[in-house]
């Protein structure tokens, strides 16, 4: 599973509120809720993103509300990986059950900058800014979650239809 | 090695014998629910897996509670979807409206959280139900989905940590206070996959209401889940709310505990979180002067009797400022009836509050009080995050319900001392 793509950088305890308005989660088409994905904490976010782009932010990103739109808004906007320092607990979850590829790191995060492009191999937990030419590894999805293929079966969902069980 | 009460319940609803901290393992679920936001995701994931029945129709239940009554076409549409979906697998437990209340209060009302169980609900706020000694456990649509299907949920086993309040508690300070008070000290991301156990002479003396807005806001720690032991108080509250069939754990004296961090709170003040983190919290007597523009007293978090007694006393022949919107929201229909039997809606009328039907609507900023560009409101309600209540550019200060009231009158944040 490689992305790449320019990288949108947000600071420390993005909450899901921000994300994903509450005012927006009266309907739960994917497409629909993406037009307002970020919408609370960057209005022109939908606007300037394109298709693999990367979030990367510091800690405790998507703290708050369990609200799984909030991480289905990122995957339909068409972002394809979000590094950060930390993740909320709930946020976690829902990214893995869905299919969103979450990495945890902090030299990658500390030194990158928005517009970097950057390119993230998340089998073997390497990520490479190209703008500054600069290489960081880091562990990939935990073992477990590797070892059940959750995240590329395209989430628990098809894991289970798969496979029947946990 | 002794055991804590969170690790006693996991183990008994563990598909596997023995396990450690930090390992993955699946669990058995005694109850699991969603609402009308959560639901409908849910419910695609769990159709989509293809199952022909969920694991038992007993075990789950639907709460119609964040837009509910439904504010708009799009919302009513979601609701629609839920109650279709319960009709169709023939779920016995489904609330909304005139049945219904917010869940996490109506949850322990009828009597669906025993101590000993394990529940899993698709809102951060399940960890509520903790204060009942019960493990519970906020997830996401997706994993309520795979619960229904299966009856079962992955699971890592967490690390524990233990809040001891020491001391003899000032008037006005209630749970409200206690969990600012800590959150401030160990910050939103302190207790994150963690759980927080809360103990000590000040949690025994304390009434289920602020046991359970103690572990409603153990989320905005980032826990797990919250969670106290089990005691007179909780047999009492749970007579005749469910049958006797539940274990009353206790963490062991010698358990593991990644940390155990004690506060003597004697001397703290009722506590106020400003924009736009919960951590972010001052004593009242160092806020300064903030105007507001609205105060909402209510949430899954105070909006129980207790909560709205401590309004009234503070309200009774008063009126709220010509300045402030003042919204008044029953936890749950029973608490609505009781209120209207103390005479307490009367007095809230009397005071130019708007009494709301149960809704957790402006908490979310969903509807029935949301805040214009620029507005201030001061909340008993859980999250001060930007746009929480509203506009982007609108405020939200938490407190509980002494200030609240207090505040409304006033038309500025103060403590209930400036009224009295």
């Amino acid at each position: 599973m490689i992305s790449k793509g320019n990288i949108w950088k947000f600071g420390k305890n993005i909450n899901t509120d921000v994300i994903m308005p509450a005012r927006y989660i009266n309907v739960s088409d994917p497409k629909e809720l993406s037009l307002h994905c970020m919408e609370d904490i960057d209005s022109d976010f939908m606007k300037n993103i394109s298709e693999g782009d990367i979030i990367v932010a510091e800690e405790n990103f998507g703290c708050g509300s369990s609200r799984e739109h909030a991480p289905v808004s990122i995957k339909a906007a068409g972002i394809s990986c979000i590094i950060a320092k930390s993740f909320a607990r709930i946020f976690y979850r829902n990214a893995i059950n869905i299919g969103l590829p979450i990495l945890e790191m902090d030299d990658f995060v500390d030194e990158c900058t928005t517009g970097d492009i950057v390119r993230v191999d998340l089998l073997e937990g390497v990520v490479k800014d190209l703008t500054k030419n600069k290489t960081y590894k880091t562990t990939p999805f935990p073992r477990f979650i590797r070892d059940r293929d959750i995240v590329y079966a395209g989430g628990l969902k098809n894991y289970i239809k798969e496979t029947g069980d946990l | 090695m002794g055991k804590t009460i969170a690790e006693k319940i996991i183990s008994s609803h563990a598909e596997q014998d023995s396990f450690e901290q930090g390992e993955i393992i699946n669990v058995k679920v005694d109850f699991a629910f969603a609402n009308d936001v959560t639901g409908p995701f849910a419910i695609k994931c769990f159709e989509d897996v293809g199952k022909e029945e969920v694991f038992d129709s007993e075990k789950i239940g639907f709460f119609l509670d964040h837009f509910m009554p439904s504010k708009d076409i799009k919302s009513a549409t979601q609701s629609k979807f839920v109650k279709e979906f319960v009709e169709r697998y023939g779920i016995k437990n489904f609330f909304h409206s005139g049945t219904g209340g917010i869940e996490h209060s109506l949850l322990p009302e009828k009597g669906f959280v025993k101590p000993g169980n394990l529940i899993v609900g698709a809102d951060s706020h399940t960890t509520t139900a903790g204060a009942l000694g019960a493990f519970a456990i906020g997830v996401g649509s997706t994993d309520l989905g795979i619960v229904m299907a299966l009856g079962k949920t992955w699971m890592k086993v967490p690390k524990i940590i233990k809040i001891i309040y020491n001391g003899k508690l000032n008037p006005w300070i209630s749970g409200k206070d206690l969990i600012l008070y800590t959150i401030s000290k160990i910050g939103v991301d302190g207790a994150t996959y963690k759980v927080l156990e809360f103990s000590g002479e000040v949690i025994k003396n304390l009434s289920i209401a602020s046991r359970f807005t103690i572990c409603n806001m153990a989320a905005e720690a980032g826990a797990k889940s919250g969670i106290i032991e089990p005691d007179e108080e909780t047999i009492r509250y749970l007579k005749g709310k469910c049958d006797n069939n539940y274990k009353m754990y206790k963490s062991d004296k010698d358990a593991n505990y990644e940390k155990i961090i004690e506060y003597d709170v004697s001397n703290i003040e009722p506590q106020v979180a400003f924009p736009s983190s919960p951590e972010n919290c001052r004593p009242i007597s160092e806020v300064g002067d903030i105007l507001i523009d609205q105060s909402v007293i209510g949430s899954c978090t105070n909006g129980r009797i207790e909560d709205l007694r401590i309004a009234a006393s503070i309200l009774k022949g008063r009126k709220a400022h010509l300045n402030v919107r003042l919204f008044i929201i029953p936890s749950t229909q029973e608490v609505y009836s009781q209120a209207l039997k103390e005479g307490l809606i009367d007095i809230f009328i009397a005071a130019n509050a708007i009494v709301s039907p149960p809704t957790c609507g402006p908490c979310i900023g969903g509807h029935m009080g949301v805040l214009a560009d620029g507005e201030r409101a001061i909340s008993t309600t859980n999250r001060n995050f930007v746009g929480r209540m509203g506009h982007p550019n609108s405020e939200v200060f938490l407190s509980n319900p002494a200030i609240a009231a207090a505040s409304a009158i006033i038309g500025k944040i103060v403590s209930p001392e400036e009224v009295n």
